[in-house]
């Protein structure tokens, strides 16, 4: 099979005396025994213990409130009028109450929840147009058929941005009312900054303006059926801050893994009292601007505030697991010493 | 004789073994992959991603690995057909000279025609079937040694000349292939050419071998489609029930397709699910496990303690799909001719007139040169013995000139003095040389005399009659007149039939030739008995008339010449004896012995007689005297008797094999049942093949069996074959003698058939090659005998304890590795598999994937794939000197332990619970919370990336854990892939791809992999799934630990045994050893016959045509 050697002689077809071809190349050989295992076994069990006990007290640290507003005090009206389809045009705002206990302290973050809602349907997820996203002229004029049917309306006008993810935006909006004694007091939100960078400035971008303004870039197209705006007006304040880098939209459009998730919708803005340390106890409302149709996927709605540490927001599961896996290892630890104590510390059952 | 007109007109003689050309390559090659099923399932999961209502991943996830698959295979065929190419073409490039008007001329091979006559030279290969038509050589034996095939030695044809017919038949006929030897020049008829010769009809197709674990694999994969399509429909059904209840409210967001209803769409989902759970059945799998067996064939290629410096010769891999079979091996059938021993006779020792002489140790070689003609490689050790034979001893001279008369060798003489024997036996030409060096030179013979150079001296004798050597009378005689006019009768033979006919003159000199010949035996050595009588001129004239008479006789001539020959060989005085050692190769008994200590068996398969083969079996150890009994079955018969009598006889053997094996087996084991018990089980694809296995049985004691071919010809018929194997199976030791061809085929098949267990054959002549291809692994010894062998053979080497290198630890590292392999790769496969199966529970039932396009193509193909090969390539549990120093480190192998059903079910449990682990912890982790800059960290890319990092990581550490022996590969493969998929992973999400592919998954390596959290969770994965393992691994190490954890164990803390020397065992033995005769009759009747009086002219059609040698292989 290999190759002859041009070489002659009478050991001509000798082999190599190579330490590969010879299978003696220069091993570690490692093997479980029984002052490896054993003080690994400890030593990680302690090592869980200590990251599990850590991870702990810093979740303690963070605070998370979650408030379901699908259908609690005066939104059960809009939660009614939004089953009826024909009422989509038509506003509806309501309120609700909460308190917080304790103050939230430092940087607060506010989120919308939804529970049930599966951004991770396959064919959910492919029905969008990631070229028509990155500015390109082409495919804003003609989107990928993974759009469809919403890549053009009934009269064949492009949408922009097409497909069923854009098309389902959440389009609730929330103001935060802090209840002091001299009376109520907006909680200001920051509604920027809420992507990743690389969102924001290279994975989506607007079509080349070329001293056009945005409307006129988008002309020819026509907003999602769902959206009561166009995508150039999504953001009435700050025109920039418009089109597909809006903010809301890219958050939206990174979709959730799972059914039952959180997307940022703001967090509060710290340079005036009384919010600079964050969120003080008290008394608080939330203004809904309530659009986004939930009954349909028998979905709930949330409004959730949190802070967060150096290893992101509260998450019990992690330390919690920690601690439990410190002390199965630390059970095993002990069956293993006990085997090794028993069957194998005299080494009788290892030798021939 | 061509003329010109006809050229071209009939068939040329190129031949064509390649299968490709340049434009039939692509399509014909295609076509053959995808004959096979694994290929054939991927193309059609390729052809379901393109419909894109079901494409639940992009057709490069497919596309990306089939390519690779097909294109590693395409172009190993292609280099394959390239080296057939290039030999076609060599074959066909030959010149060979063909007369053609009158004159001799050049031709190339392939221009050769039927019809055409062509002139053969010395060492030449024969260009086509040919008809012999006249040679150079005035010899009148012809050594025809065809291939093995029966179909090959049939031949009939007529010749017309002058309307004058003569019939041909297979004597007259050269086959191509083979090569011609010690002949100036033949000239011979071409009839048949290129693909009509015999040998390329006949060189169609081998038998296709496959192992024991390919077909557990074949097995397992179908399995494994049924649980995929078991898992496909489940999630199919749990769609439908979601598609009713969630999903239907979900078209408000998301609408179905237009004409899809829920129903259908459920349809679709199975479809989608087949795509993305493909995983399970790996793609990847047929073709690594061809590359790993390549290399490991490799391996033995390149074993330098295989190669053999004495003649040059490697071991070679023959076929490389077999190795891990080597790890597995039950039985080992081997011949006995140049397997075990060398086919090499040396005489050794002597006695004569009741002295004793031979090697002593330390003396100096006999220096021969006194004698012009005596062989230079011929070596003895006993000075005296020249002395005595120079003295002029006449008892010594007697007996060399009785050596140098009684025999039927053939003498050669190319130049005055070199002296070459044609030999029929090895055993005859030992003596005859012996003979010539202590200066009784046998030099030329006639039909009616033998010329011998006695001490310098020419004497020519007149042969008056050679009593021929055959089975029943073990001896042989020659009568011969004297220049004096002396007649002697000189006999040698079988020491128990010579006694018999010695005067009762001789009793002394007897007793101490008896002991002599004990002596002897106990070194195992094959002795003859040498006598002589001299005849009266009288009697000599009338026993002539009668022995003329009784030759031509019509009716019962063979009984009258037995009596005749009866009468006169008898009262003969005894001359002494010869001692002939059949040489055993080197380390036979040693390889023998760490063989048995692997607890593989060992039969040996010979067409020896009874007592050729038992003196072999003492002398290399698989008969010892200390074993409890050696049980004979043989019964001899006439072949005349047996012919009428064949019903009766049948019956009374049938019910005599019965009542020998019964017996035997009462004796080896007294409470064992009467009825052998069968375990009927089905196996194979759909379970459709029956197996019957017999169960092997506790035997107290040693025992071992020998049975002749005759007997076994018998106890090979239905009714008795299962009693045989029983009982065989009970021995230590089983020796067939006297065997066809046939019969070791047959015995090897019946291992097969009732054992289930893998038998390997190992062999060097025409005669093994049946059994070489019936056996699971055919190995070749290529020493003397040709190479017939070798070419049916899957392995070769040039001495016959290379086997235990070839097993012991090229096998059983093959085994290990592949059945590592092989557990390793199922499980990454599941492992990866089962997340996407637990995340249906959270997408709908959609088909959605877990990990990532580009992850999911590569995670097989370039993550995976190199850290797997490593371990299969260089993994070894201990090296090879701890495998010698523990043969039964093999027992694993042979009990199927390290991959069988079992393994394969438990390791399916574990990648459940990493699948679970894999899934359930990063969505636990991940699913409620955010990043520290408070974004949301549950997104899909990113849980995706974030899942396929815990996945990889956790991959590799279980890697980690499988790898015995950590060479500078391993590491390299091992991290250089982890650096691979981090490369990969920033590298496709970065601007440039994300550019090209805008919908691939950009920034989420840099995104996610910085977060704490994520790596948190990756440390917790890996643990939960490494540590049960590790766990369980450490207490069956200490509560149970195999054999291979306890050599480790030693060899970890010990210094690698030091190569045992190898001591040659000696024996003390009471056994007399068998003679020294070839076991078929001998060539009497040649050297007297009339044919030999025809070798002086030209017309002679005699040959020397020993040798076939491949050409086209």
């Amino acid at each position: 099979m290999g190759k002859e050697k041009s070489k002659s002689g009478p050991l001509a077809r000798r082999p190599d005396n190579s330490a590969f071809k010879q299978q003696r190349l220069p091993a570690w050989t490692p093997m479980l025994t029984a002052s490896t295992v054993l003080p690994s076994f400890y030593l990680l069990a302690l090592i869980c213990m200590l990251l599990g006990v850590w991870l702990l007290l810093t979740v303690q640290n963070t605070q998370e409130m979650k408030v379901d507003y699908t259908e609690a005090g005066s939104c059960n009206l809009c939660f009614e009028m939004r089953k009826n389809v024909s009422n989509a045009g038509q506003k509806c705002t309501c309120m609700i109450m909460f308190s917080i206990e304790k103050a939230f302290k430092g940087d607060v973050f506010i989120y919308y929840g939804l529970r049930n809602f599966h951004q991770n349907l396959r064919r959910y997820m492919d029905s969008r147009d990631d070229g028509q996203m990155l500015g390109r002229k082409s495919n804003l004029k003609s989107p990928s058929s993974y759009c469809k049917p919403f890549d053009v309306d009934e009269k064949g006008v492009p949408i922009a941005p097409c497909g069923a993810v854009a098309n389902s935006m959440f389009n609730d909006s929330f103001i935060l009312t802090y209840y002091t004694i001299n009376g109520p007091t907006v909680v200001p939100l920051l509604r920027k900054g809420l992507t990743w960078y690389t969102d924001k400035n290279v994975k989506y971008r607007n079509p080349k303006m070329d001293n056009l303004t945005l409307p006129e870039v988008f002309e020819g197209t026509t907003r999602p059926p769902y959206w009561q705006k166009p995508v150039y007006q999504l953001d009435p304040f700050d025109p920039n801050n418009n089109g597909f880098i809006n903010d809301d939209l890219l958050v939206w459009m990174r979709e959730a893994a799972f059914p039952n998730f959180k997307k940022l919708y703001g967090f509060l803005y710290r340079a005036n009292k009384p919010f600079t340390k964050g969120l003080p106890a008290g008394n608080y409302s939330v203004a809904i601007s309530y659009n986004f149709p939930v009954q349909y996927f028998k979905g709930r709605k949330e409004v959730v505030l949190t802070t967060v540490s150096w290893f992101g927001g509260q998450n019990h599961f992690l330390p919690i697991a920690y601690l439990v896996t410190s002390g199965l290892i630390l059970l095993t630890a002990v069956v293993l010493t006990v085997v090794w104590w028993k069957f194998g510390k005299d080494g009788k059952n290892m030798a021939d | 004789m061509r003329g010109v007109d006809e050229e071209k007109v009939k068939a040329n003689n190129a031949i064509r073994t390649s299968k490709y050309n340049i434009f039939t390559f692509l399509p014909l090659n295609l076509f053959e992959q995808f004959r096979r099923l694994a290929n054939a399932y991927f193309l059609f999961l390729l052809i379901l991603q393109m419909i894109p209502q079901v494409s639940s991943l992009s057709w490069f996830t497919t596309a990306v690995p089939l390519a690779i698959v097909l294109s590693i295979t395409a172009a190993k065929d292609a280099s394959d057909d390239i080296n057939r190419h290039k030999c076609d073409k060599q074959v066909n490039n030959r010149e060979v000279e063909v007369l053609i008007d009158g004159e001799l001329k050049k031709e190339k091979w392939m221009d050769v025609q039927v019809g055409d006559i062509i002139k053969l030279e010395n060492n030449e290969f024969v260009t086509a079937d040919l008809l012999l038509l006249s040679s150079s050589e005035p010899l009148n034996l012809v050594y025809v040694e065809t291939p093995p095939n029966n179909c090959l030695d049939k031949f009939k044809g007529t010749l017309t000349v002058n309307g004058q017919a003569y019939s041909l038949d297979n004597d007259r006929v050269l086959l191509r292939g083979c090569t011609l030897r010690n002949t100036e020049w033949c000239f011979g008829l071409v009839l048949f050419g290129g693909p009509d010769t015999k040998l390329m009809q006949n060189c169609g197709k081998t038998v296709f071998k496959r192992t024991s674990i390919d077909h557990l694999m074949n097995i397992l994969v179908l399995a494994i489609f049924g649980f995929l399509a078991t898992m496909c429909a489940i999630l199919s059904i749990c769609n439908a029930i979601w598609e009713a209840n969630e999903g239907s409210a979900f078209t408000m967001f998301l609408p179905r397709e237009p004409g899809v209803s829920g129903s259908l769409s459920s349809f679709l989902t199975f479809w989608s699910y087949v795509i993305v759970l493909n995983t399970v059945v790996p793609i990847s799998l047929y073709v690594s496990v061809e590359i790993i067996r390549l290399g490991n064939s490799f391996f033995i290629d390149w074993d330098r303690k295989m190669y053999y410096p004495k003649n040059n010769t490697p071991a070679q891999a023959r076929t490389t799909t077999l190795n891990e079979e080597l790890g597995q091996i039950k039985y080992i059938f081997s011949d006995k001719t140049g397997t075990l021993t060398q086919n090499i006779m040396t005489f050794n020792k002597c006695s004569i007139n009741g002295k004793a002489y031979g090697k002593q140790l330390g003396e100096r070689v006999v220096d021969f040169s006194w004698n012009q003609l005596a062989d230079s490689k011929f070596i003895f050790h006993d000075h005296s013995l020249v002395e005595t034979v120079r003295e002029g001893n006449p008892e010594a001279h007697a007996f060399f000139r009785l050596l140098a008369l009684c025999h039927t060798v053939m003498p050669e003489e190319k130049k005055e003095g070199e002296l070459i024997y044609q030999a029929q036996s090895p055993d005859e030409g030992a003596l005859v040389t012996a003979a010539r060096n202590f200066g009784f030179v046998f030099r030329s013979r006639t039909p009616e005399s033998i010329t011998v150079i006695e001490m310098g001296r020419k004497v020519v004798y007149e042969l008056v009659a050679v009593l021929d050597f055959n089975n029943i009378r073990k001896r042989m005689s020659v009568i011969v007149r004297s220049p004096k006019g002396k007649t002697t009768l000189y006999c040698k033979g079988a020491d128990t039939i010579i006694y018999e006919r010695l005067h009762p003159s001789c009793s002394n000199l007897m007793k101490v030739t008896t002991d002599h010949l004990n002596m002897y035996a106990g070194d195992g050595l094959r002795t003859l008995v040498l006598a002589f009588k001299n005849l009266e001129e009288n009697y000599m004239e009338e026993w002539r008339k009668r022995h003329n008479e009784a030759s031509t006789a019509m009716e019962g001539r063979e009984e009258r010449l037995e009596e005749l020959y009866e009468e006169i060989e008898k009262d003969m005085t005894l001359l002494g004896a010869t001692a002939v050692e059949d040489k055993l190769q080197d380390g036979v008994p040693q390889t023998i012995e760490q063989l048995a200590k692997a607890d593989i068996k060992i039969w040996v398969l010979t067409g020896d007689k009874q007592e050729t083969a038992e003196n072999i079996g003492y002398s290399c150890n698989i008969l010892r005297e200390e074993m409890n009994e050696v049980f004979i079955v043989a019964a001899n018969t006439a072949g005349g008797v047996r012919r009428e009598l064949q019903v009766n006889f049948d019956i009374c053997h049938w019910s005599f094999f019965s009542h020998a094996f019964r017996s035997a087996r009462r004796k080896m084991c007294p409470d064992a049942a009467e009825e052998p018990s069968v375990i009927k089980a089905r196996a194979g694809l759909f379970w459709l093949k029956k197996t019957e296995t017999v169960q092997d049985e506790k035997v107290n004691g040693e025992y071992a069996m020998l049975i002749n071919g005759h007997s076994l010809a018998f106890a090979l018929e239905e009714d008795l074959e299962l009693e045989l194997l029983r009982t065989v199976c009970m021995c230590q030791t089983v020796i067939c003698c006297r065997v066809t061809p046939l019969q070791k085929a047959q015995v090897v098949q019946l291992v097969k058939k009732y054992k289930q267990a893998v038998t390997l054959a190992i062999g060097d002549g025409a005669n093994d090659v049946s059994m070489i291809k019936a056996a699971h692994i055919g190995v070749g010894i290529s020493g003397q005998e040709g190479m017939q062998a070798v070419l049916s053979s899957d392995f070769s080497f040039a001495q016959f304890r290379y086997l235990e290198r070839l097993l012991l630890v090229h096998g059983r590292w093959s085994y290990l590795r592949m059945c590592k392999f092989l557990r390793y790769f199922f499980y990454k496969n599941f492992t990866f598999t089962f997340v996407h199966f637990w995340y249906a529970f959270f997408c709908g039932f959609s088909a959605q994937t877990v990990y990532d396009e580009w992850f999911i193509t590569l995670y097989n193909t370039v993550y995976t794939s190199l850290p797997v090969l490593a371990l299969s390539l260089f993994d070894q549990d201990v090296n090879d000197r701890w495998s010698f120093q523990h043969p039964q480190l093999y027992a694993p192998g042979q009990q199927n332990l390290y991959f069988s059903k079992k393994a394969f079910v438990n390791l399916t449990v574990l990648s459940c619970y990493s699948s679970l682990v894999l899934f359930f912890v990063p969505w636990a982790a991940i699913h409620d919370t955010v990043r520290d800059d408070g974004k949301d960290i549950a997104d899909y890319q990113s849980f995706a990336l974030f899942a396929q990092t815990c996945l990889l990581i956790v991959v590799s550490i279980q890697m980690c854990l499988d790898t015995y022996h950590w060479t500078a590969v391993n590491n390299l493969f091992i991290w250089g892939s982890l650096a691979a998929y981090f490369a990969v992973t920033f590298t496709m999400y970065s601007n440039g791809i994300f550019v090209i592919l805008p919908s691939a998954f950009p920034f989420v390596g840099q995104n996610t992999l910085n977060l704490p959290n994520v790596w948190l969770t990756i440390v917790l994965t890996s643990l939960l799934c490494i540590l049960p393992v590790v766990a369980y691994r450490f207490i069956s190490m200490q509560i149970r630990p195999t054999i291979n954890d306890k050599v480790r164990h030693r060899a970890r803390k010990e210094l690698p045994p030091t190569p045992s020397l190898r001591r040659p065992v000696r024996r003390v033995s009471t056994r007399r050893s068998g003679y020294a005769f070839s076991h078929s009759k001998g060539y009497g009747d040649l050297v007297t016959s009339q044919r030999f009086l025809m070798m002086r002219p030209v017309k002679s059609q005699a040959m020397q045509f020993s040798h076939i040698a491949p050409t086209e292989s």
